[in-house]
């Protein structure tokens, strides 16, 4: 995850290489997000047997630890902008924080998953448990990457020096803590708010 | 996801002590031997392992093909039983459209891209080496289904619930959804980099407008890889879990949707058809102005209808689905979307014959199987505008005249187009010249080969014979011109001819690769940045990075305008130019550094989907390997210091050094 | 992906000097949080009619704001953009075309 420009040390446009390549590859992501959702919600009411969504849904539990994953943000966001400022220990705080605020909301997905499971709504359960645990999987899946890289910066930063430029390297991280939130900006309420 | 630059310098530095080094293991650096091929991060030679991989698939791929019509050659063929009938056809288009034309674009656009923009490599060269392996590993697994209790059997697209372990009960689809995943990684890491590439790396003056077609065209195709992988990709999470963790998604006893499969495949696979077709266009684009002595006719047109199929191709994947009832709003609506795309194809097909049109034609291999393109791809075009036309495609939903039909555009469109690069950028890349009179008949053999393979097809067709027919009988076989048996038997005495024909490619590379006479600088008179390089170009691609006025800047160098006849005059040799270009090298070039992290990381991954599959055990073994790979990957420094390198601290190696000499 | 961007030579580096204060990341959270909470009232108090585009609405006034300043693609190249709002767009489009073959939202 480290980074130099172009060869020549110029670009065509100016830009970063890695910043657009972390750009178009969130592009990408886009469709595959949208393939899941779009699985989802055309599952979502088909319940053949065990709990319909709004048996299980504990609005206030997944409010809260959407509100988490929202604070996450603004401190991947204070860590991006102390490391344009060169502050190394205000950077590793706030990349610190994230990670607990991140493995706070993987916490909460994981006791929610097994709370739902007691209540009968297993994998294969239905088409909506299939297509819900696949997607809230699937984004659960892309945060717990991101505390994974979160941890190994902090865990380097410490050690020695990163290669490539040490901003652009949280500043990467960065976007894509963010994106994983702006997935669930979507998800909080296509899933969980509106109901069937 | 990093640029290791080292930079070459005539003296190496001599260091006795390795410093502390980031990576676990040192750099290799070989010039010579199996490692310089392995641990490479160039894009040429990447460029050519995936050409030479994906032309080892092409024979597989043509193999299971000449068996499926050896099946079909007579009444109640017996060459084939059913269930292995069903795994070759599904293998054969697998193969083909997976491992051997989307590789194979993708290896000429890593040896030509660059080339083409004048960079002296892709944005992101380890995950360039990457891609590569991941290509190769997932290739390689989908195949080993044949070895582990047989091959996928659903067909190519893979309907639900047919694919289901209860059709299926076979590790095949395992195999199939799970290695088309890893290749599906392999497109987009190589979709983001060559975009990124393409966007940011292209010499100074070099616009978008005055980049070469061919480039044009195969960033169209990034695009259209980025975009339309990650659809797959769902779909194929969607099946291996309904197959590996009992999820339901296609269990029709539970309210599911079989359709949901079909939407989300044919999204995918209709950018597909032209993630497969537009890169011979862009060959194409470049063969015809070079061998009829004039610039391409409308180069704004061809970039832009490129541009426009790619667009449009997202919005006709229904078309696949006439017969599955999708109500009549949805029927019409991708009906007339799909008559509207045939608008830009037609207006490249136009820009070609208007290239041709008054140019002093020169009938190279090349050449002709660039016309056999034009000919043959738009025959497939005008079978394709029969099935936009819905109440028609409802009668030949999956008979032969579809499979005549998609063999038309894809061999007669893809492959053609492939051979006509090969042939045309053979002493590039080998600097030696495939020898043109087995050329000839390499082109006629496979040209009269397809038309008899596929031709009878469209018959066939409309005759009714359905696309997956094992077996017919004698009895059912009909009379006279339209006899089943006769123009299946024809068909396959057509593949023989083709078979021969492609044989003949393989005899003319090994007849070539003897031959000692080596190809002039720039045998065909070129247009375009790629031919200003040395035959086969320099580890560093260009002495100078040139700075770009021009559209096919490197024939406004050979030649300019006499303002009194208005006729072009050659001011100058590829050769003095190349002598000029050596005269003022730059100094100090920076290359991208080997590393081991490539291959290992793409090892992982097949370890852990063959875990996902057997043991969950594997799969964390392989989780593992990937885990420390990745951070191999990341701690591996930006500029590698010389004490990082696995020599006695002598000159990292024997042909770079001459780099900076030059 | 016009020609133009060639000439547009904003440095990562210089675009910061655009961006925001770590104040106004703060107010742009206070702004999220709040509309979170309006978010999470729906199921409480009764929207009647507005309850699914004042979701929607706010689900993507959310979006917007993270990409836009968090993200920092207000004040960034435009090519980043471009190459995400083109994933975003044609992911919308293409999907709820795939619902609408479904009936999805006549139902």
């Amino acid at each position: 995850m480290t980074d130099t420009t172009a060869h020549g040390h110029t670009s065509s446009t100016g830009i970063s290489n890695v910043k657009l390549g972390m750009w178009t590859f969130l592009g990408s992501e886009c469709l595959l997000f949208g393939g899941l959702i779009s699985t989802y919600m055309l599952y979502r009411g088909r319940v053949t047997g065990g709990p319909r969504p709004s048996q299980i849904f504990d609005i206030p539990f997944t409010s809260v630890s959407s509100f988490v994953l929202l604070m996450s943000s603004l401190t991947m966001v204070l860590a991006v902008s102390a490391a344009h400022k060169g502050e190394d220990r205000k950077t590793n705080l706030w990349l610190t924080v994230t990670a607990l605020l991140g493995a706070t909301f993987v916490g909460g997905q994981v006791y929610e998953f097994t709370a739902f499971y007691n209540e009968g709504l297993g994998f294969s359960t239905s088409l909506f448990g299939s297509s819900f645990y696949t997607l809230t999987g699937f984004h659960g899946v892309h945060v717990t990457v991101g505390i994974i890289m979160l941890m190994s910066l902090v865990g380097i930063f410490k050690r020695s020096e990163v290669p490539g430029k040490k901003a652009e390297v949280v500043e990467m991280i960065g976007l894509y803590w963010h994106f994983v939130d702006i997935v669930w900006i979507i998800i909080f309420t296509l899933v969980y708010l509106i109901p069937v | 996801m990093a640029i290791i630059e080292r930079e070459i310098e005539v003296m190496a530095p001599m260091v006795a002590t390795p410093t502390s080094t980031y990576g676990v293991l040192k750099r290799p650096v070989a010039a010579t031997g199996w490692r310089a091929w392995v641990f490479t991060v160039d894009h040429k030679k990447l460029g050519l392992m995936y050409g030479v991989t994906a032309m080892f698939f092409f024979i597989v791929g043509g193999v299971e093909a000449l068996l499926i019509r050896l099946q079909l050659a007579a009444p109640n063929g017996k060459v084939l039983n059913a269930d292995l009938y069903n795994q070759m056809f599904t293998m054969h288009a697998t193969t083909m459209v997976f491992l051997f034309v989307m590789p194979m674009a993708a290896g000429f656009a890593n040896y030509f891209i660059p080339l083409q923009i004048g960079a002296r490599d892709v944005a992101f060269p380890r995950m360039n080496a990457l891609g590569f392996w991941m290509f190769l590993f997932g290739g390689i697994f989908i195949n080993l289904s044949w070895f582990i209790g047989g091959a996928a059997d659903g067909g190519w697209f893979m309907y639900a619930p047919n694919s289901g372990p209860v059709f299926s009960p076979t590790h095949g689809i395992d195999f199939w959804a799970f290695g088309l995943q890893i290749t599906g990684i392999a497109s987009l890491t190589g979709a983001i980099n060559l975009i990124v590439t393409v966007l940011n790396m292209r010499a100074p003056g070099m616009t978008l407008m005055k980049m070469p077609i061919f480039t044009w065209m195969m960033t169209v195709v990034q695009f259209l890889l980025l975009f339309a992988v990650p659809v797959i990709t769902v779909a194929l999470f969607l099946l291996s879990f309904q197959r590996n963790f009992g999820a339901r998604f296609f269990d029709v006893a539970a309210g599911a949707d079989p359709l949901l499969w079909q939407h989300l495949f044919w999204i995918f696979g209709h950018p597909e058809v032209y993630i497969l077709v537009l890169p011979s266009f862009g060959i194409v684009s470049e063969v015809l102005p070079v061998f009829s002595r004039k610039p391409l006719f409308g180069y704004p047109f061809v970039v832009f209808s490129g541009a426009a199929i790619g667009f449009v191709g997202w919005g006709v994947w229904a078309h696949h689905m006439f017969a599955s009832g999708l109500g009549p709003v949805s029927v019409a609506v991708f009906s007339l979307t799909t008559m509207a795309i045939a608008v830009p194809t037609g207006v490249k097909i136009i820009n070609w014959i208007l290239t041709m049109w008054g140019g002093k034609l020169v009938f190279s291999t090349a050449m002709k199987f660039s016309i056999g393109l034009i000919v043959l791809f738009t025959v497939g075009g005008l079978s394709g505008v029969t099935h936009s036309v819905a109440p028609s495609d409802t009668q030949q939903t999956d008979t032969y005249y579809i499979v005549a039909h998609f063999h038309y555009v894809l061999f007669g469109g893809g492959v053609l187009g492939i051979f006509s690069g090969l042939y045309y950028w053979w002493p590039k890349m080998f600097g030696k010249m495939l020898n043109e009179r087995l050329g000839n008949w390499n082109f006629w053999l496979m040209v009269i080969g397809m038309n008899l393979t596929f031709g009878p097809m469209h018959i066939l067709g409309l005759q009714g014979q359905p696309r997956r027919m094992y077996q017919f009988t004698e009895a059912r076989s009909g009379e006279g011109l339209f006899n089943f048996a006769f123009w299946n038997l024809v068909a396959s005495i057509g593949s023989f001819v083709l078979t021969i024909g492609i044989l003949l490619f393989l005899i003319n590379v090994v007849i070539t690769a003897r031959n000692p006479t080596k190809s002039p600088l720039d045998p065909w008179n070129s247009r375009s940045l790629e031919w200003m390089t040395s035959n086969p170009p320099k580890e560093h691609n260009f002495d100078v990075i040139p700075t770009v006025h021009h559209l096919d800047e490197f024939f406004h160098r050979k030649y300019e305008e006499d303002p009194a006849t208005h006729t072009m005059r050659q001011i100058a040799t590829a050769e003095e130019i190349m002598a000029e270009q050596e005269r003022n090298a730059d100094a100090h070039i920076h290359m991208p550094s080997p590393s081991y992290w490539p291959i290992v990381l793409a090892f992982g991954l097949p370890v852990i989907t063959f875990g996902m599959i057997f043991s969950h055990l594997i799969a964390v073994f392989g989780a593992v390997i990937v885990f420390f790979a990745a951070f191999g990957w990341a701690l591996e420094p930006s500029t590698a210091p010389a004490s990082d390198f696995e020599t006695n601290n002598s000159a990292p190696s024997t042909a770079l050094d001459t780099v900076g000499k030059s | 992906m016009t020609s133009e961007t060639t000439h547009i030579a904003t440095s990562a580096e210089h675009s910061e000097n655009h961006g925001m204060s770590d104040a106004g990341y703060i107010r742009i959270a206070a702004i999220l949080a709040a509309i979170t909470a309006l978010e999470v009232s729906t199921v409480y108090v009764d929207f009647g009619p507005l309850f699914l585009p004042a979701l929607l609405i706010m689900m993507v006034v959310k979006f917007i704001m993270v990409v836009s300043y968090f993200m920092h693609l207000k004040f960034d190249n435009k090519l980043f953009s471009l190459m995400f709002y083109a994933g975003l767009v044609l992911a919308v489009g293409v999907y709820a075309a795939f619902l609408a073959t479904f009936k999805f939202f006549i139902q």
